[in-house]
Formats: C-alpha cells, sequence, structure tokens
C-alpha cells in the first residue's frame, strides 16, 4: 500500500483548484462607486460635452472624481467616484447640471481586471441586504382582472342580442358566469349560437325551468389561467418600462408564483419617489388626423416618439375618440399577404365610440398618441433659505403611429403598413402598456440604507475570518499534519464556493454569508470522520499507510449519505424560500458539493503528497479525545 | 477501547427528553412564538441617530403624529432605533414615518431599513414554512428508510422532530423574534441533526453485521462510543463558527445563529441519546440489516 495518486489525479486537483482561483478573483476587485448618465428616452444621446458638463459641476462641488466613460453607441456615460459617501451628493450634482432629459443612476462600477473578464470571471452579485436599495413585491388583482372580462362577456353579449333582435334576459351571475335567460327555446339556441361563435372559449350550458329557456356561460379554468397569465405579463411589461425610467444600474424584474412580481431596484433611497413612477398611469389616446384647413383652435401639434422619426410632427384633432382603457388587448401579427401588421381589441363600448368615429372619416388618418406623466425638475430656496428640490409633474404626450382609416372600424381592427415585424410587436407592446390589464398593490417592501449594507458586507467578512481562523486553529492544533491538509482542503473549498457562486451568477446576500460560514464549520467534517477511521484503523494494528488507505475508503461512504440527505434539505430549504433564504440554501448546497470535492479529493491527494510511497513509521495525526482512556 | 455505556442510562435519557419536549409544547400552547415581522405583517423601521436616541422623544414624536401603537425599542447600540407598526397600517407608512422623525429629530437621522410586509404574505410565509419542514422530513425518511432500514428512519425523524420542537421551545421561553432567517436555520439544524444521526447509524449497521455475537444494546454502545470522537469534534467546529457568527455578524443575523447553537447542541445530544433509544425500543437486531443478494458494490466493501 503505498498510497500514491497518479499523476493526473494530482494534475486534476491543481487544475480544478487554480480554475477556481481564477473565477473567484474577480470577487477581490472592490467596486468604484460611481454615476451612470443616460438619455431619458433612447432618441436622447449623451455625448462628450455632456460628460464634460457632468465632470465640471462635480469639480466645482469638490467631488474627486475619474475615469469617465462614453459608450461608443452614445447611450450611456459612466463617471467614476473616489468616495463612497459622496455618491448621493454627486447625484443630486450631477443631475442638476445636466438637466431632466437625462437620468444619472448610482452604479458600482466593475473593477474587474481586462483579463478576467475576457475569460468570463465577473465577481458575485451582490443582494440587496448587502448593496442597498428597495425591494417590492406587488400583487396584480386577478378578480379586478377577471371581473373586467366578466364585463366584457357581460356587454358584448348583450349587444349581439339587441343587434340580431333576440330578446332575453342577460345578467352576471356570481363571479364567472354570464347568464341569459330567455322566453322560448328557439331564442335560446339563437342566443347560444352567437355566443358560442363569438366566445368559444366559454363553457355552455343549458338549463330548462317551467318556463324560462336558460343558458349559462362560464369562464373555464384554462381561461382563466390564460386571463391570469395576460395580466401578470402585461404588467411586468409595463413595470419593466418604468423602471428603466428610475434610473438603476441592474434592476429586476420578476413574475414570482402565479400572480405577484418582485421588483428589486439597487442604490435606490427614495421608495416614494419609486413608488410613484412604478404606480404611474401611461396611457393612449385615439384621435383624427385634423383636417389641413382645420382652425388652429380645433388641432393640437405633436411629435413623433420614435427616434427614427425625431422632429417629425403631426396636427392631430382636440377630440378624443377613445383612451388607452379601452383597449383589451394588442397583438402583433401578419396578414394574409405576409405583412406585419397589430391586431387591437376594443371592449364593446370601446368598439361603439371608434365606429361611430370612423363611420364618416374613411381615409382619413388617425393618431394614436402615448402619453406619460413626467416631472420636471425646480430647484427653488425655501423659507430658511435652504434650497429645495421640487417636482413638477407634467403628461408628456408623442405620437406612436398615424396609420389611414380603410374602413369602419369597430371593436376589432388592425393597423397596416408597419416596416418590419419588430416594429410591429413594438406598437403592440406600447398600446398594451396603455393600460394596466388589472391592478397592482404593494404586498411586501423592504428597504434597506446604504450604510446598513456596508455594514452588513463588514459584519459578514469579519465573522467568516473569526470562524475561519478558529477552526482552522482547532484543526492543526488536534490533528496536527493532517489537520493542516484539512486546513488547506477548507481554504480550497472556500475559494472553489466563491468560483463557483461568480460562474453561475449566484446573488450573495447576508444568509449567504451566514452558510458560507456554516459551511466552513461543517466541512470539515468529512476530514474529521476520515482521520477518526484512519486513528481507529492505526490502533486496530494496520500500518500507518494501510490505515491512512482504508481510513478514507471506509469513510467515503458515510460521508456521501450523511452529506445527500443534507442536500436534500437545503434543495428544498431553495424551492420553498423566498427572497434572503434562497441566498443561505444556494451557499450551503453549493458549500456541500464543493466540500466533499475538497475534502476527500484535495485532502487525500495532499495526504499521499505527505506520506505516500515511502515507508512511515508514525503519523502526525493527533490524539483521539476518548483515546487517553483506552485499555 | 473503552466502550461507554451510553444505553445504560437509556431511559433516564427518555424521560429527559420526555421533559424538554414538554416543556417546549408547553411553552409553544402558552407563550406561542413571538412571530417577526415576515409572519405577521406590519411596518418596520430602523434608523440611525448620529448620537443617542431619545427614545422617549421619538415615542411622542409618533403619538403626536397619529402612529398610534408604534413600538419603539433601541436595537443593538443605543443609536440604533427600531420602529414597529402592527399590521394594519399601509405600505407608505414606513417612508412618512422616516419624513416625520427627519422633520422633528434634532439629530440627523439616518434610515438604515424599512420593511414593510402585507398580512397575506405572512400567513403564506407561515403555510410555506410548516409544509418545508414537513417535506423536509418526510423526504429523509425516505432517504434513510431506502439506504438504511425502515426503523433507522423513524429514529432518525424522532430525533429531527425533537431538535425542531426544542429549538423551537427555547426561542418560545426567551421570547427572541422568529422570522425568516429562523425558520432557515431550523432547516439547517434538521439537515445538521441528520448528518450526525446518519454518521451513527452508519456505524451501527456495520458493527451490525461485524459483531455476529454481540447483542443490540452492545452494538449501539460500542458504535456510539467509536463515533463519539468525530462527533464532538464536528459539532465543536461547527459551534466555533457559529459563535463568530452570533458574536461578529451584526444583529441581522443573530437570531439565526442563536437558532443554529441551541440546534447544533441539542442535535449533538440527540443523535447519541434520541435516535439510537428509539432503535432500540423498535427492536432493532440484526436481522434487519441482513444483506440482500443484490446489495450494491459500495456496500461490500463495507463488510470484512
Amino acid at each position: 500500500m503505498l498510497n500514491r495518486y497518479p499523476l493526473w489525479k494530482y494534475l486534476l486537483v491543481l487544475v480544478i483548484v487554480l480554475g477556481g482561483a481564477f473565477y473567484a478573483a474577480p470577487n477581490l476587485y472592490a467596486p468604484d462607486p460611481a454615476l451612470q448618465v443616460t438619455g431619458e428616452s433612447s432618441a436622447t444621446l449623451v455625448d462628450d460635452r455632456l460628460v464634460e458638463k457632468a465632470t465640471q459641476a462635480l469639480g466645482e462641488a469638490g467631488i474627486e472624481y475619474f475615469g469617465e466613460t462614453l459608450d461608443p453607441d452614445g447611450r450611456n456615460a459612466l463617471i467614476r467616484l473616489r468616495e463612497q459617501d459622496q455618491q448621493l451628493r454627486a447625484q443630486a450634482v450631477v443631475s442638476r447640471a445636466v438637466g431632466d432629459a437625462y437620468i444619472v443612476a448610482l452604479n458600482l462600477a466593475e473593477t474587474t481586471p481586462d483579463w478576467l473578464t475576457d475569460l468570463g470571471g465577473q465577481p458575485m452579485k451582490l443582494g440587496l441586504d448587502l448593496s442597498g436599495g428597495v425591494h417590492f413585491k406587488l400583487e396584480v388583482d386577478i378578480d379586478a382582472a377577471i371581473d373586467r372580462r366578466m364585463e366584457y362577456y357581460l356587454n358584448t353579449t348583450k349587444r349581439m342580442l339587441r343587434e340580431d333582435r333576440i330578446r332575453g334576459f342577460i345578467a352576471l351571475d356570481g363571479a364567472r358566469t354570464v347568464q341569459g335567460r330567455f322566453r322560448s327555446e328557439a331564442d335560446r339556441e339563437a342566443a347560444r349560437k352567437l355566443i358560442a361563435d363569438e366566445f368559444p372559449e366559454l363553457l355552455l350550458d343549458r338549463v330548462d325551468t317551467e318556463d324560462e329557456w336558460v343558458i349559462r356561460a362560464s369562464m373555464t379554468d384554462a381561461s382563466v389561467d390564460e386571463i391570469v397569465d395576460y395580466s401578470v405579463s402585461q404588467n411586468l411589461t409595463t413595470l419593466r418600462n418604468r423602471v428603466n425610467e428610475l434610473g438603476v444600474s441592474e434592476p429586476l424584474v420578476q413574475r414570482q408564483g402565479k400572480n405577484r412580481i418582485v421588483v428589486e431596484l439597487p442604490g435606490i433611497q427614495d421608495t416614494a419617489e419609486a413608488k410613484r413612477i412604478l404606480g404611474k398611469v401611461a396611457n393612449l389616446e385615439f384621435r383624427l388626423v385634423a383636417n389641413a384647413d382645420a382652425p388652429p383652435s380645433e388641432r393640437q401639434r405633436f411629435e413623433y416618439r420614435s427616434p427614427d422619426r425625431a422632429g417629425v410632427t403631426e396636427n392631430l384633432e382636440r377630440d378624443v375618440i377613445i383612451t388607452g382603457e379601452r383597449v383589451s388587448n394588442a397583438q402583433a401579427s401578419f396578414d394574409q399577404n405576409g405583412q406585419p401588421n397589430v391586431q387591437i381589441s376594443l371592449d364593446s363600448e370601446g368598439g361603439t365610440l371608434m365606429s361611430r368615429a370612423t363611420r364618416n372619416n374613411i381615409k382619413r388618418r388617425m393618431g394614436v398618441l402615448f402619453i406619460e406623466r413626467k416631472f420636471r425638475t425646480r430647484y427653488e430656496k425655501d423659507e430658511n433659505g435652504e434650497e429645495v428640490v421640487v417636482k413638477i409633474p407634467y403628461d408628456e404626450k408623442k405620437l406612436l403611429t398615424a396609420p389611414v382609416i380603410q374602413s369602419a372600424l369597430g371593436a376589432q381592427f388592425q393597423i397596416t403598413g408597419l416596416d418590419s415585424p419588430m416594429e410591429a410587436s413594438e406598437l403592440a407592446l406600447m398600446l398594451r402598456a396603455g393600460a394596466l390589464a388589472a391592478p397592482i398593490s404593494f404586498v411586501e417592501e423592504r428597504t434597506v440604507g446604504p450604510s446598513l449594507g456596508a455594514d452588513n458586507i463588514r459584519l459578514g467578512i469579519k465573522s467568516v475570518q473569526y470562524g475561519l481562523g478558529l477552526v482552522v486553529l482547532f484543526m492543526v492544533l488536534y490533528y496536527r499534519v493532517f489537520g493542516v491538509a484539512a486546513v488547506i482542503a477548507l481554504s480550497a473549498n472556500l475559494v472553489l464556493l466563491v468560483a463557483f457562486m461568480s460562474i453561475i451568477g449566484a446573488t450573495l446576500t447576508l444568509p449567504g454569508i451566514a452558510g458560507i460560514v456554516l459551511t466552513v464549520g461543517m466541512a470539515v467534517d468529512a476530514n474529521v470522520l476520515i482521520f477518526s477511521r484512519i486513528r481507529e484503523e492505526l490502533n486496530n494494528g494496520l500500518s500507518p499507510q494501510m490505515a491512512i488507505h482504508s481510513g478514507f475508503e471506509r469513510a467515503v461512504a458515510t460521508i456521501l449519505d450523511a452529506n445527500i440527505t443534507t442536500l436534500i434539505v437545503a434543495v428544498i430549504l431553495y424551492a420553498v424560500g423566498t427572497g434572503p433564504v434562497k441566498g443561505f440554501a444556494v451557499t450551503l448546497s453549493v458549500g456541500i458539493v464543493t466540500s466533499m470535492f475538497t475534502a476527500i479529493m484535495g485532502t487525500r491527494a495532499l495526504v499521499n503528497l505527505f506520506y505516500g510511497g515511502r515507508r512511515v513509521q508514525k503519523l502526525a495525526i493527533g490524539r483521539d479525545i476518548t483515546a487517553g482512556e483506552s485499555a | 477501547m473503552r466502550v461507554i455505556n451510553f444505553m445504560g442510562r437509556r431511559y433516564l435519557a427518555a424521560i429527559f427528553s420526555a421533559l424538554l419536549i414538554l416543556t417546549a409544547i408547553g411553552s409553544l400552547a402558552t407563550r406561542q412564538l413571538s412571530w417577526g415581522l415576515d409572519f405577521t405583517g406590519g411596518t418596520l423601521v430602523e434608523v440611525h441617530y448620529a448620537e443617542s436616541a431619545d427614545l422617549t422623544g421619538i415615542r411622542s414624536t409618533l403619538e403626536s403624529g397619529g402612529y398610534a401603537g408604534a413600538i419603539v425599542v433601541s436595537f443593538g447600540t443605543d443609536r440604533d432605533v427600531l420602529i414597529r407598526l402592527p399590521a394594519g397600517y399601509s405600505d407608505a407608512q414606513g417612508a412618512q414615518m422616516l419624513e416625520l422623525l427627519r422633520n422633528n429629530g434634532e439629530d440627523e437621522v439616518e434610515l438604515r431599513r424599512i420593511e414593510f410586509v402585507g398580512p397575506q404574505v405572512g400567513d403564506e410565509l407561515r403555510e410555506q414554512g410548516g409544509l418545508a419542514m414537513l417535506l423536509a422530513l418526510g423526504l429523509v425518511m425516505l432517504y434513510i428508510a431506502f439506504r438504511f432500514q425502515f426503523k433507522f428512519a423513524v429514529g432518525a425523524v424522532v430525533a429531527l422532530v425533537h431538535d425542531v420542537l426544542v429549538t423551537l421551545g427555547f426561542f418560545s421561553i426567551i421570547g427572541m423574534e422568529f422570522d425568516l432567517t429562523v425558520l432557515a436555520a431550523l432547516l439547517a439544524v434538521i439537515g445538521y441533526s441528520l448528518n450526525d444521526t446518519i454518521v451513527v447509524s452508519d456505524r451501527i449497521r456495520e458493527n451490525f453485521r461485524k459483531l455476529r455475537r454481540a447483542d443490540p444494546l452492545e452494538v449501539v454502545n460500542i458504535s456510539l462510543t467509536e463515533t463519539l470522537g468525530r462527533t464532538l469534534v464536528t459539532s465543536l467546529t461547527t459551534l466555533l463558527v457559529l459563535v463568530a457568527l452570533a458574536v461578529f455578524g451584526g444583529e441581522m443575523i443573530h437570531g439565526f445563529a442563536i437558532a443554529l447553537i441551541v440546534g447544533v447542541a441539542i442535535g449533538t445530544y440527540s443523535s447519541i441519546y434520541v435516535a439510537s433509544n428509539v432503535l432500540l425500543s423498535l427492536g432493532v437486531s440484526k436481522d434487519d440489516l441482513i444483506i440482500p443478494v443484490k446489495e450494491g458494490a459500495d456496500q461490500d466493501s463495507l463488510v470484512p
């Protein structure tokens, strides 16, 4: 028994650990506090003059900056700052200097050298509890969305029956059923056919009583799910658009569960402002394009929203045909000739208004306005002579498109003549974003101030250091040479853990750090198991080399069983946990996996290097706590 | 090696465990847990004052500002203040309250954190937490029954329930806040205690096969003695890092560290005295562990 690894095994261990060190390395480079300047709309570009204006303002305010860079496509500029605590003041100074046309966001600029990023190296992302920022959880009111849809079914059915002169009594029956009561079976059957043709998704039921023929049209579970999905994804889209306005460097907008949306905004402190923007109503107006001879009092000039048509304007009539609330759906599609178009559905009232307005205006054009609530910043002096920031809201209206009306429009119509499928899907998105499909409310909110975030990082690192220090001390004192091997393996485990987290792009949270600390304590367990076995085998009279061999061999099965069960628990924790708990579960599971590698293969390689391939009289493995009483 | 007669005191241990569990259940029934914001819903604001904060002043400011029922306590240091509003206040209150404090406070008030949790979220979390715990116990039981034998699974799960109940009871008696991180710690306790129990069970299985003439009580005693060194060392290293976490980790992680310290301590005890005790009570014998003909190769290596 020589306890030698073949060369390739040593190399494998070495390569994995070195690779781990490489991918863990980006975390050593602390990011610089920075400001990110972006144009308020995609048409507004950032140039050198603007950056100069910003840096000049910073210089006047006595804030140190360096390394300002400009994106080649002019989308955004980055100005790095020397001091973290000057970041907020710098933001105020620069926003004032560049004006409302630009958004100034707090950012943490990576300082990872290029040779690391070129090979995919990136630091771990920090959770909000470490970086500071706001976490919102919003709930989409599904019942309201369903109510709205039922209202639509009810009104459309009433209108269809009226148009076909079928007499009956139509009303809602419960939350998900429309009920129609008729005097004759013939009427009922005619109504049934109309409803079945118009709304194939509804479940139709006939109920007969003595003098009444009843039809019940109910929503199936599948179509309820569809409405829920639709309203949540529509809200997601809307929220994403709005979050971009907040000027956050790395926002997260994510669906969670059936009807929840999580919004995370790192670096934001002003929750009131964030909520105002998230809850803001964007809207649409459909108006006719004014005739050339219309008097100025009846028309209004609007610019196009798209940057491709910047500066082009149209005159629209002042009368509004319908607003965005009437739009129940808008989808990009293709017509029979394969040309891209957008299919728009209005609710029944919208359909009536639209048909009334377009009936006599065929061949004229209709403009669609996109309205956003924006804020103008003014700096005023209050009664104490201190400068205060005043935000004045105003509506910005811009033209999305102005197609020609080809025929009288109803509740369903389409916009054609679009240049590309991309333009179609963008337009559909804007049309849908106009109105929220269902109201949303805030069900959870967590704000972490920047000082608490920084404290959490400091305390976390401190506890890892002290925890590791204590374990190292104990292991070396108790297990001597074998302890040294275990400690080296433990350090390699930490490096691999950090590397793995960085590669998969996991987010580090405070409970995540706690998971790392716990891993440090528990990862040595595998080594403790192996070393106890080796001591036992020595006591049983095996030679040192034999004891090493059989100690490792026999402990492995136990280690596997113990770790797999812990892994089961960690995975459950990840599956049901939210936010911070998930972070803990991630580090715990990754730690278990990496520790099995380092504790079994890594320690074995080291022990083989120390003792393998030669005659050994005695192993420096310390004495067992209980061995002192041996008979 | 002298075999320690652990199981000689198994009835004493059983009485001790029963007392622990009864105390825990009694406290949980009468005092309940002091549920944290995550579970009750409500609003919490942590602020930092430049100088030592005047709690009475803050209380009266809030009182006159219309925040009835606000609980104001210092948090960690006398300059950090934690304010809790009961559920029922809307999600906008946290930020407004901060405004109020800023306008009234003579010192500079720095925001540390605001948390708002709606009541529906709290209820869900509690439900999910309980479900997670049951799921963890169930799956673990299945795994052990599959890898070892049903009696071992029962022993392990009884030990886990024991540990979780005692830790919960500790939180109830001390009145420490039970929040999401403590729940995570509790699940980690399940993982840890399991780890311990499995190492012992593994040795018991091995010894049943090796020491054919010994009676079950002896086998368990020998196995416990053989694994005692490892059990103590691992618990010690884990406790070392947990103490580091409790001392240096800061207030937000304190409950987590305490829950794990209690859990690890009780888990060490239970892997020695509870799991094996149950195993003996179920009448485990070497007949339970006869190796079937189609046993995996990894098993064979355990039999000399």
